[in-house]
């Protein structure tokens, strides 16, 4: 489990208006490339100093390519960072004002606590 | 030394700056109470008549991420660009560019060290909703000079409660001794019950208008005894999973003191969430 590197993802994609597109509209290839080209990346240092060791495992590369909210917030990812960037991707599409915020909460009614644990 | 002219502590809703700005068919219900409430909250500070604002507040994962997370941070810049581009594309935020009071800065960052706070410090921060909101809501002009400080409400592992209570009396104290003749305004932004990204989100009201009475009580009295014996990092899981924010609020009721009474306490219940507005006189009720 690599909630932090699930959230890295959450946190640069939401940050990059072409990488929101690109994950609404083509979730796996994204989740795919985005895996090689940034996972790895440290945030503020040159690219040739990048980690070596970060990589999703299958449930939670599954879960991304999915736009599995509700996974991921069981693999205890950061909610703040998984709803942000679901609105970013999926709000245009309301017909009423907070329509999908209601229906992301509504998809996880059957969760109580506690919460899945978000530490990282 | 430096007068502390007005101390305040309030939510953050970043909703507010599109409600109160919307026209016609945009404009939500709520709109127009919420700018009465808002315009009437902005009077205490404006009576007070600041010349300096120490804003405490919580990045949201905005520049401060999880390779490198400092528990509090104080920002000493001459400049703090601001709000991010997911705040422009969900919350219409403006960008704003407040100027710093870096002098003031140095003297936070260096008392506070010396009072056994191992403040972080930024010399390039671009400041997010929690700083701009009660710019917006409270001095729209953005024309004083600001010293944000951040809080880490968000990424545990989380400072205890205490030690935000703690934080708070520190920077009361710093900001009195500031040589200075200036007047600071000491203003700090959190929630009540919150929840985001989880099932109890975006409900009727806040997802626990229990614990938002109890909060609201506890702040308009400053009764930090009762608060600090229920609140505990475990506890504030129960009313909301955003609720970490609260601790935001028990830093500004250690700023106002232990037993103050907030001369100026409203509140507003939203769709989501409570709305709470309160402001402290440290040296009387201005004229």
């Amino acid at each position: 489990m690599t909630k932090y590197l699930v959230n890295k993802f959450l946190y640069t994609v939401d940050r990059d208006p072409d990488l929101v597109e690109r994950y609404r509209s083509a979730p796996e290839e994204l989740v795919t490339s985005w895996e090689a080209e940034y996972a790895n990346a440290i945030l503020n240092c040159h690219g040739a100093e990048a980690s070596t060791w970060l990589r999703f495992d299958d449930e939670e590369r599954a879960a991304l390519a999915g736009h599995d909210h509700v996974k991921l917030f069981e693999l205890g990812a950061h909610p703040f960072l998984t709803l942000t960037l679901f609105i970013a991707m999926f709000e245009r599409d309301n017909t009423e004002p907070l329509e999908y915020q209601k229906a992301y909460g509504a998809r996880m009614a059957h969760l109580s606590l506690p919460y899945p644990d978000i530490a990282t | 030394m430096a007068s502390i002219v007005a101390v305040i502590a309030s939510t953050h809703h970043p909703f507010y700056y599109r409600a109160s700005t919307s026209t016609g068919a945009d404009r939500p219900p709520f709109a127009d109470e919420w700018v009465r409430k808002i315009t009437a909250f902005r009077e205490t500070l404006t009576r007070a008549n600041p010349d300096v604002l120490v804003m405490v507040g919580s990045d949201h994962f905005h520049q401060l991420w999880l390779d490198n997370m400092p528990q509090f941070l104080v920002g000493k810049a001459p400049f703090y660009d601001a709000n991010w581009y997911n705040e422009e594309r969900e919350f219409g935020l403006p960008r704003m560019l407040p100027k710093g009071q870096e002098d003031l800065s140095a003297h936070i960052l260096r008392a506070g060290l010396d009072a056994g706070f191992d403040l972080a410090f930024s010399n390039e921060l671009r400041i997010d909703h929690s700083v701009t909101c009660p710019i917006i809501t409270l001095r729209p002009e953005a024309d004083l000079p600001i010293v944000p400080i951040y809080t880490n409400i968000f990424a545990p592992p989380l400072p205890q409660p205490s030690r935000f209570v703690a934080l708070g009396e520190a920077i009361r104290r710093i900001v009195e001794d500031w040589p200075s003749h200036l007047r600071v305004a000491i203003i700090g932004t959190g929630h009540l019950s919150l929840e985001l990204g989880g099932p109890r989100q975006f409900g009727p009201h806040g997802p626990d208008p229990e614990f938002d009475r109890k909060a609201v009580e506890w702040i308009a009295s400053g009764d930090l005894e009762n608060c600090l014996r229920e609140v505990s990092l475990e506890s504030l899981h129960a009313p909301g999973n955003a609720t970490h924010g609260f601790m935001d609020f028990m830093l500004m009721m250690g700023v106002a003191g232990a037993g103050a009474k907030a001369d100026y306490a409203d509140n507003l219940d939203l769709f989501h969430t409570m709305e709470a507005y309160f402001t402290w006189y440290p040296n009387g009720v201005p004229a």
